[in-house]
């Protein structure tokens, strides 16, 4: 039997592998290490909504560059759609148009946003005033004694507006304000007493960027000016400024979004926050797709998300393989370690092994009763699966009244993983004693946390999302592997006293 | 605490790795594993063989079948109840006596009801004790009474004799002696007692336990040097056979001594533990070299002749007296 089309198969994996890998860092500047990089906001926005049969007109607001955040890219997704770029009123705006669209229609725009300190903020200017402001009775008095309150206490347009807002969040409401939140919306109203205070104001809307989020909304902002300069304001709290993830996405004064055609209209934002070399950032406005260039990072942004996760579960399997084949450690379970380990990703460590050994004690303990029960195994198991279940929700419980918040974590377990182990543990204990129960249970939880402490690393990280060449080195280490008939660590200790005499 | 991988080399210890790449990846196909791996299946097959095993009272297939257990049982002082598909001794349980009808007792001494042993035959059935979980089949087999020369070196439990058969040729063996800190069990990281056999005449070597070295029985205080197992050649006849009967090219044995019946085949393993090697002092892999360079289709008779001349040891045991 030949070795050579393995060792084909090795050196074909390895070489294919390592040039992919330093393709995309000579091409593409990816560095070899996550430090000294420009952060690089990957965004996506969903539209979607039902078409009436006839003609579709959407018309989607679109970010510009901005103080903080410099646009790079931007892609659309809409077969069958016309689609033409707009700047209307100083602002950006994507038309989609299509003759004919029936049924749930789903329309995609993603673009990349370097984030850039040095960008520095347009000049806007002001919006006219609006003079058609006219209030029925009886709030066009409560309107006049909130704008003479909030005068009095103010210097200039901007500590008016402060003021103003702050006399509408909840600490301060007062009766005047409370009778107008009932007839009006925050912020339409807030900008409406600003303008009628003969301060330009208008309702912008803004996105919070958070790595990992999906089907975010956006939030309104009110943007109050004073002569040349303006100013964001929290219609929520008042707070002053800008937020430093705050992306603003619709800066006009319009609508986001406006569909004709079509009702249930909604738009959802996923994003992610990746890493980039500067170079590289700006670089990919021109890099076309081309099949050297697969990438991960020309999915979707929410594949994008799960297979970053995806991706590192070959790093805690190798970790197994290692343990297993190298040192021989023995699991209950081959690849249960793995799953433990992604919970612990969700848990944080510590969260996570309190949680786990929490469930498994417990569950034991009702495993045992069941034992006398005489249940047939499938049943059994069932059994304590929903036991597991009553544990967590029980923990979860527990742990949110006395205000831990990390233990509303533990639902993160993979639960038919943790039965099927409470049951294997359980047999184990009563054939084997509890020292086996001990060795298996904790070499399962040494390699989880090895497999954690991996695939939590930065670099490894940075390195599994960034190369995918990375995946076919770690086919071959692990083909090695496979193919190791060395002793194993712990063997050098076992067969011992063999060469004692 | 640890030793190199130079010493164990040198001692021709094989690891898990080497066992499980080039002996059972090598020689044992895949699709022969069912018929070791099903103790139901090997039986029958030995039975076509020739090859004797223990007596089959009867087979328990289905969850309703256990109603029958009783008038089963009817008439059989002694019995074993085993998982057709179990491995490492789980789920085995052995009844040697029984007090009125309803009273069956262990040789631990421990009783067991009727709806005991009906809960231990509906366990297996669901595949407690399977591999994989994957529903099985009870055997119910005759007790062994074992050779009455045994007595002194076990604990409650039937001494059995492991012989690993590579490519037909017996290459080592050794007895396993079950000790009260084994709960009667003949496995050896339970704290059985491993003693190497000399394969060319079927006494003591060695013995360990916990894998140190050992003189007698920690329970009965029997020495272990006088240990001999009676009509040898049989038995390494028996085991080598196995070969022909499978097809596996690397594969355990257990075989038992029967005061009645002489050497029966209790099961067969195609994927036989490295703790042979603690109880004989000696690795592998030697022996497996040597056999590897032996030509294909040799009759049994000779290549039991040829493992009993090269693979002859010498005690190193110590007569107490």
């Amino acid at each position: 039997m030949s070795r050579l089309p393995f060792y084909l198969i090795v050196g074909f994996l390895l070489v294919a592998g390592i040039a992919l890998s330093i393709h995309r860092h000579v091409q593409f500047e990816v560095p070899w290490t996550p430090g000294e990089q420009r952060q690089v906001w990957e965004i996506e926005a969903q539209v979607n909504f039902d078409a009436h049969g006839g003609p579709v007109k959407v018309n989607l607001a679109l970010p510009s560059s901005q103080q903080g955040y410099r646009i790079l890219t931007e892609h659309t997704a809409s077969p069958g759609y016309g689609l033409a770029f707009l700047e209307e009123n100083g602002g950006r705006r994507a038309e989609w148009s299509t003759r004919t669209a029936t049924g749930d229609q789903q329309l995609y725009y993603s673009v990349q946003v370097l984030v850039a300190p040095e960008a520095r903020q347009a000049r806007i200017a002001s919006p006219p005033l609006r003079r058609d402001i006219v209030w029925e009775s009886p709030y066009d008095t409560a309107a006049r004694q909130v704008i003479e309150r909030a005068w009095a206490r103010s210097a200039d347009p901007f500590t008016f507006a402060r003021e103003l807002i702050r006399d509408f969040t909840e600490a301060r409401q007062g009766e005047n304000a409370r009778l107008l939140l009932t007839q009006f919306d925050r912020t339409p109203l807030l900008v409406r007493l600003l303008n009628q205070a003969g301060v330009p104001a208008r309702e912008v809307s803004g996105l919070m960027l958070e790595h990992g989020r999906r089907r975010q909304s956006l939030l309104p902002w009110i943007q109050v000016f004073d002569d040349q300069a303006w100013t964001l304001f929290d219609p929520r709290t008042g707070n002053e400024g800008q937020p430093d993830n705050l992306l603003l996405w619709e800066s006009a004064g319009q609508a986001v979004l406006e569909v004709q055609g079509g009702s249930n209209s909604r738009v959802g934002f996923s994003m992610l926050v990746r890493n980039q070399p500067a170079a590289a950032a700006v670089r990919s406005q021109l890099a076309d797709d081309t099949l050297i260039n697969f990438s991960i990072h020309s999915l979707p942004l929410e594949e994008q998300a799960l297979f970053q996760t995806i991706l590192l579960i070959p790093i805690g399997a190798l970790m197994v393989v290692i343990l297993r084949v190298l040192v021989g450690i023995k699991t209950s379970g081959t690849f249960m370690p793995v799953l433990i380990a992604l919970a612990f990703i969700q848990t944080t460590l510590i969260t996570g092994l309190i949680g786990f050994l929490l469930v498994v004690a417990v569950g034991l303990v009702i495993r045992n009763y069941l034992s006398y029960l005489n249940l047939l195994l499938v049943a059994r198991v069932t059994a304590v699966i929903i036991t597991v279940i009553a544990i967590i929700s029980v923990f979860s419980v527990l742990s949110y009244r006395f205000g831990l918040n990390a233990g509303l974590t533990i639902t993160f377990f993979p639960m038919i993983i943790l039965s099927w182990t409470i049951e294997r543990m359980s047999i184990l204990w009563e054939e084997e004693g509890p020292k086996q129960v001990l060795i298996q249970g904790g070499g399962s939880l040494l390699t989880a946390v090895l497999a954690y402490l991996a695939m939590t690393n930065p670099w490894i990280r940075h390195i599994t999302f960034n190369f995918l060449g990375v995946q076919l080195i770690l086919m071959a280490i692990i083909l090695l592997l496979g193919n190791y008939t060395g002793y194993r660590l712990l063997e050098l200790r076992r067969f011992k006293p063999v060469t004692e005499d | 605490m640890w030793t190199t991988p130079a010493s164990l080399r040198a001692k021709g210890i094989i690891g898990m790795n080497r066992r499980n790449i080039r002996y059972i990846g090598r020689y044992n196909s895949r699709r022969l594993f069912p018929l070791v791996d099903d103790k139901l299946k090997t039986k029958l097959l030995a039975q076509a063989h020739g090859i004797s095993t223990p007596a089959l009272i009867g087979t328990v297939i289905t969850q309703f079948g256990i109603k029958q257990l009783s008038a089963m049982l009817a008439g059989h002082t002694g019995f074993v109840i085993k998982p057709a598909k179990g491995s490492g001794g789980k789920g085995i349980l052995v009844i040697d006596d029984r007090v009125e009808a309803d009273r069956y007792i262990k040789p631990s001494g421990v009783q067991l009801t009727l709806a005991d042993i009906q809960r231990h035959v509906s366990n297996i059935l669901s595949g407690l004790y399977s591999l994989g979980g994957s529903p099985d089949v009870a055997l119910i087999e005759a007790l062994i009474n074992f050779d009455d020369s045994f007595a002194e070196y076990t604990y409650e439990g039937v001494p059995d004799i492991r012989v690993i058969i590579f490519k037909g040729y017996p290459v080592m063996a050794m007895m396993r002696l079950s000790t009260a800190a084994s709960d009667g069990k003949a496995n050896l990281h339970q704290g059985a007692v491993g003693v190497g056999i000399d394969i060319a005449s079927g006494t003591a070597i060695r013995g360990v336990q916990f894998d140190r070295t050992r003189h007698d029985h920690p329970d009965t205080g029997h020495e272990l040097a006088s240990l001999r197992i009676g009509d040898w050649g049989t038995l390494l006849r028996l085991a080598a056979g196995c070969y022909e009967m499978t097809g596996l090219g690397y594969l355990g044995t257990d075989m038992v001594l029967d005061r009645d019946h002489g050497p029966l085949l209790l099961e067969l393993n195609a994927r036989p533990g490295l703790a042979i090697q603690m109880a004989n002092g000696e690795g592998l892999r030697t022996r497996l070299d040597l056999v590897e360079r032996q030509p294909e289709g040799v009759a049994l008779e000779e290549r039991v002749a040829f493992a009993q001349h090269h693979f002859a040891r010498s005690s190193e045991l110590r007569e107490t007296a």
